[in-house]
């Protein structure tokens, strides 16, 4: 047993922020214990991405670089984090609790005849057992976990929880040659969202609208306001039921569960389903003409009013604040 | 096509959660049980795809015996066949144990593809379906929102960040529905009546050689130590904005920059 293995995300070469986060949480712990932290990068062409992972506290990344493993896998991703453990038999897997890391932590443990805990939101250590928190339940509910005695310990980081730092070291490359790749479902092409829209489970800043919109073309409105900010645009499931806007912008328990630095929902009544996806945001604002809507109840900043006034003017503001 | 369709039963997404008096567990008082609402989506792909093909739908779920209604709501929507494993309180959360049942409950029996949602709306790991494929040996394609299918093969679409996978595998295989897939019917009352004389078969972990005291005792791979509420919030700052709109944007922008720094 020798430390901490990182699932590392690239696509097309570029390395997912989550990913950084789950390697300088992994180098915290680490460096506390004297443990080891090495990186494991499928993919293809990924040499050079490779080195610059030592920054985050790496001291060892693992490539597979195959053509097979240009585009994602389960299967063969699979079988490099794998051959990665088995080289080093560490005390734990971490992967950023994305899309890909999502998909592929679960597989990977039962390769190794493990369980998982999945999109914890907090990680402690007591001697070589990891305790985490993650909610259940939507949120609703934290449970405190560990597997049982279970190694490697597989956790999936959530995403925009963990802080990524600088760690200053640099990495060695080691290769992982001969891997058996058996690859049956294989993903054949990425097609990228119309106008490449930040992702609602990546955002730092999350401008999230509802029926209080009163219909699909004032999401033009949630979007110039989103894009002053940088952020995603978000909906409630009512928006998203009314066909008003994709399903991949609901936040709520049968859409996406988030925790960006700040959450703004407009004309957002905060149903418990709605509640359940964006209460562990770090900062909430609400803006609503109902003073008893219960997202006021969550919400640390809010203006009782009428969106299509205050939200114009919030953007007027906000330019003034950008420009000074 | 046959078609096996996992379904979780789970406490209503309206429901309030309150932790149970054992620390471990949410207090059931009142709460009102469905199918999880991502299994519906793998429900109805498979029943339009066996409307289309022919085939027939076996739904399966490990759960207690409040888990049976949850098998009679998928027989009454149109499934033909449905498998109840009695257990899984012990297991709760322990997403390898339960995907150890299902596969054990699955492997003899014929199919072309395995259904479930994305995740359970409980214990919320979204992993039980991967966990299958792994142990079934097969091809898995989690997270999907479009399938078209062909003869022995697939081509799904599965959500990402920012865009959609296009992925191609071979059946059978073992798919987890998001949302967007389409729209679950409800049960017609013709189907509710005839879903009352459709059997479901009763299984006992043990007939399918696991032991339920193994699997949450020595092969444990989830440890429950306590079970928590989130953290209170405190009142927040609420503007009064109805009568003069303008004023209570410039002083929420004014908070949101100088004080709470979110911008």
């Amino acid at each position: 047993m020798s430390g901490i293995l990182v699932f590392v995300e690239q696509r097309d070469g570029s390395i997912r922020k989550g990913s950084l986060e789950a390697l300088s949480e992994a180098h915290r712990h680490a460096a506390a214990n004297g443990w080891d932290v090495a990186a494991v990068l499928p993919g293809s062409g990924i040499e050079g991405v490779a080195a610059g992972l030592g920054a985050y506290g790496a001291g060892k990344v693992f490539i597979a670089d195959d053509a097979n493993l240009k585009l994602y896998s389960a299967e063969g991703y699979a079988e490099a984090v794998v051959a990665a453990a088995k080289q080093m038999t560490p005390h734990a897997i971490f992967f950023s609790a994305t899309a890909m890391g999502r998909d592929l932590a679960p597989r990977v443990a039962a390769k190794l005849g493990v369980g998982g805990l999945a999109d914890v939101t907090g990680l402690t250590l007591e001697g070589e057992t990891f305790v985490a928190r993650r909610p259940v339940y939507s949120a609703k509910a934290f449970a405190t976990v560990d597997t049982a005695g279970k190694t490697p310990q597989v956790i999936s980081l959530r995403p925009n929880v963990f802080s990524a730092e600088e760690a200053g070291g640099s990495a060695e490359i080691v290769k992982l040659d001969g891997l058996a790749l058996s690859i049956r479902a294989m993903v054949k092409e990425l097609v990228s969202s119309e106008g490449g829209e930040i992702d609602v489970a990546e955002a730092n800043i999350i401008v999230s609208g509802g029926r209080g919109l009163k219909g699909p073309e004032n999401f033009a409105l949630m979007r110039e306001l989103a894009e002053l900010l940088g952020a995603a645009v978000g909906a409630s499931r009512a928006a998203v039921d009314a066909g008003w806007i994709d399903h991949s912008h609901q936040v709520g328990q049968t859409g996406k569960v988030v925790s960006p630095t700040l959450y703004i929902a407009n004309g957002i009544s905060g149903a418990i389903q709605h509640l359940a996806g964006m209460s562990s945001s770090k900062i909430i604002v609400a803006i609503n003409k109902d003073p008893d809507a219960p997202i006021f109840k969550v919400a640390d900043y809010g203006v009782v009013g009428d969106l299509f006034q205050v939200v114009p003017a919030m953007i007027e503001e906000i330019k003034k604040v950008k420009a000074a | 096509m046959k078609c096996i369709v996992c379904m979780t039963h789970v406490p209503d997404t309206a429901s309030i959660i309150r932790i149970g008096a054992d620390g471990q567990h949410i207090d059931e008082t009142g709460i009102k049980w469905i199918v999880s609402p991502y299994d519906e989506y793998a429900l109805e792909e498979a029943l339009q795809l066996t409307e289309a093909k022919g085939g027939e739908v076996t739904v399966m779920t490990y759960g207690p015996q409040r888990a049976e209604a949850g098998l009679r709501e998928c027989l009454a929507r149109g499934a033909h066949n449905a498998v109840h494993i009695l257990g899984g309180e012990k297991t709760l959360g322990d997403s390898f144990a339960i995907a150890k049942v299902l596969a054990a409950a699955i492997k003899d029996r014929e199919f072309d593809v395995i259904l479930v949602g994305v995740k359970g709306v409980g214990t919320d790991n979204s992993q039980v379906g991967q966990m299958l494929a792994e142990l079934l040996d097969l091809p898995h394609v989690s997270n999907v929102v479009k399938v078209e299918w062909n003869d022995g093969a697939i081509v799904a679409e599965r959500e990402v960040e920012g865009g959609h996978e296009v992925v191609e595998s071979p059946l059978p295989a073992v798919l987890t529905a998001q949302k967007g897939l389409n729209e679950p019917r409800y049960a017609a009352l013709k189907g509710i009546m005839a879903a009352k004389r459709k059997p479901v078969e009763k299984v006992d972990p043990s007939a399918l050689g696991l032991d339920e005291d193994v699997l949450a005792g020595a092969e444990a791979t989830y440890n429950l130590r306590s079970l928590e509420l989130p953290p209170e919030k405190q009142a927040g700052k609420i503007i009064q904005g109805e009568d003069d709109p303008q004023a209570a944007a410039a002083e929420l922008v004014k908070l949101l920059h100088e004080e709470a720094k979110a911008f």
